[in-house]
């Protein structure tokens, strides 16, 4: 009977790493097949011969690393921005009881509601006149502010899993609050501050609707919109596009893989404390 | 909290403007941020609604103005909203149900030990870290006949009686996006779910064991009740961003074959951005939002009389 519960567990596993996993491995699939076979062989589950050359266009004559390198200083600095002020947002909600605290809450909340589609052109108008249309400052600017509300209740939920007593004790010591929070607190918030810039760098890589309307010059575009390009350029080239969306699964790969756990072990605190 | 503010020891309390100055202290935490989320969220919200109530039609600068509830008015009697709006209930719903389910089953598995069960996490949570969009994509390719074993896979199991297309089926059309969906977002329920599994505290299913409860009855009475909080507020947020999303339909279908796979988001964006009637598309991101508000607040509702 344990023996039937073991076996018929790892096959449930085995479904979910199918069913997570098939649709990357097919990308895969498709970029490394020669053009000319890919309609042939498109059924069977590999290629008889497989290529480098869609990867090897991508790299050295698309102009896909110029997007790259813009969606990488995108998202780098739009996890910097949004870690930052939700560092500030998480504490004051963690540590302080004041005037208008749950109404601010509601608020972030309420914020979540919000149609992207509504805002993008009245953004557009209000950005125009300020210079922040195609710009990479600008998709940092907007980016942050749609990324902070969730960010800052991750902060807040990592900052319950952190004993009040220890910025206390700093503080009897001679501290000011704010050197208690940098000096004691927000060392111990390390995995915290990582799955938050992880959560937030994965998100702006992957943001398709303002990068589309705010930016249009090519040498400012992210990888997402370039990547649209591909489509609607007539004849796609789906080896090359494939090619192009395998590299750029990578760097957020990586960046969730490093923090998942920390999110999970986060949220948990959270969860004890609430 | 408050070190200073009445020591005992001096017996005077310090000045008026020291307190004052410890006062505003957490709003010099939080003031950054909510700037930037009042400046870019706010005030283009504010400005969007305005349009709802003008006839703002980019190629036709001459006529806009204010045109009271009329935006609202057509609404009403456009057959394309109502298609729209049936379809956002059914791609929301359905979406959201399976990616409960799936990652509901995701969590309670990695909750237990088992051999390589780091590594198997770390690639189950894959899917969230791809972009949206490009999951959409992915999910197009595997629905192609001629380039994927997909279609022949659910002819052979008798879910399609040949290999072809859905996505170009106006009946199942919206399915593609939602299982590009599904596939998407199990990750994240089952992060949050996980997280709460792991804060119920485990001396609680063993006094339930040693009570003599089946493993069902545990199931039932200590870690449904300790998830739910969790699942609600989950539910929420995926639902509003589920609902609000309209890139996977842009990306799979366009909200076709003719209309048929159409949702609000993708309403609003093909209506603002190819036939550029602004105030249209923001009267009908409005009516979207407004349901989602009394979505929400009936859901809080509801979890608000859970938990007594």
């Amino acid at each position: 009977m344990r023996a039937v519960t073991g076996t018929a567990l790892w096959l449930v596993r085995l479904l979910y790493l199918a069913f997570a996993l098939f649709p990357l491995l097919w990308l895969l699939r498709i970029a490394l097949t020669p053009d000319e076979i890919l309609y042939r062989e498109g059924t069977t589950l590999w290629p008889s011969r497989t290529t480098l050359a869609n990867f090897a266009y991508v790299i050295e004559e698309s102009p896909f690393p110029v997007f790259f390198a813009n969606t990488i200083v995108v998202a780098l600095g739009t996890a910097a921005a949004v870690t930052l002020l939700a560092a500030g947002i998480g504490y004051a909600f963690s540590r302080f009881r004041f005037r208008g605290k749950s109404a601010l809450m509601v608020f972030l909340v309420i914020t979540q509601l919000f149609p992207i589609v509504m805002v993008i052109t009245p953004l557009y108008q209000l950005l125009a006149p300020i210079g922040l249309v195609d710009t990479r400052i600008g998709l940092i600017l907007v980016f942050t502010a749609f990324n902070l509300p969730f960010a800052a209740f991750l902060m807040h939920s990592f900052y319950e899993g952190i004993p009040a007593e220890l910025e206390q004790a700093a503080m009897i010591d001679g501290c000011t609050r704010f050197q208690a929070l940098v000096r004691i607190v927000l060392p111990l918030m390390l995995p915290g501050i990582g799955a938050t810039v992880g959560f937030v760098f994965t998100a702006a890589w992957s943001e398709l609707l303002f990068s589309l309307m705010l930016i249009t010059s090519e040498s400012k575009k992210t990888f997402a919109v370039g990547l649209l390009g591909f489509v609607g350029k007539s004849g796609v080239d789906w080896g090359q596009m494939m090619a192009a969306a395998t590299l750029a699964l990578i760097p957020p790969a990586i960046f969730f893989t490093l923090i998942q756990k920390y999110l999970v072990g986060g949220l948990t605190a959270g969860a004890v404390k609430a | 909290m408050s070190l200073a503010a009445d020591n005992p020891a001096t017996g005077r309390s310090p000045g008026t403007f020291r307190r004052r100055l410890r006062a505003a202290e957490p709003y010099g935490y939080v003031a950054p941020g909510l700037l930037v989320v009042a400046l870019v969220m706010l005030v283009p919200l504010a400005v969007g609604i305005s349009f709802s109530f003008q006839n703002y039609v980019i190629f036709r600068p001459a006529s806009r103005g204010w045109s009271g509830f009329e935006n609202y008015a057509e609404i009403w009697s456009d057959r394309t909203f109502w298609l729209a709006l049936s379809n956002t209930a059914k791609w929301t719903f359905w979406s959201v149900a399976f990616q409960l389910g799936l990652g509901l089953g995701l969590a309670l598995i990695l909750n237990k030990p088992f051999f390589g069960r780091a590594v198997f996490q770390s690639l189950v949570f894959l899917p969230w870290a791809v972009p949206t969009f490009l999951s959409g994509l992915n999910w197009q390719w595997l629905y192609n006949p001629l380039v994927s074993p997909l279609p022949a896979a659910l002819a052979a199991v008798g879910v399609l009686d040949e290999p072809r297309n859905i996505l170009s089926d106006p009946d199942l059309a919206l399915w593609g996006p939602i299982t590009a969906m599904i596939w998407w977002g199990v990750p994240f329920f089952a992060i949050t779910l996980l997280a709460a599994l792991r804060s119920i505290p485990s001396d609680l299913y063993e006094a339930a064991a040693i009570d003599g409860a089946t493993p069902w009855q545990a199931f039932r009475h200590i870690t449904v009740p300790f998830l739910l909080p969790m699942i609600t507020i989950t539910i929420l947020l995926r639902t509003v961003w589920v609902a609000n999303s309209p890139e996977l339909i842009f990306v799979m279908t366009e909200g076709g074959p003719a209309n048929s796979s159409q949702t609000l988001p993708n309403y609003v964006f093909t209506s603002a951005y190819s036939s550029m009637n602004f105030g249209y598309a923001s009267a009908l991101a409005t009516v979207l939002m407004v349901m989602l508000v009394i979505y929400s607040v009936l859901l809080l509702w509801v979890r608000g009389r859970l938990g007594r």
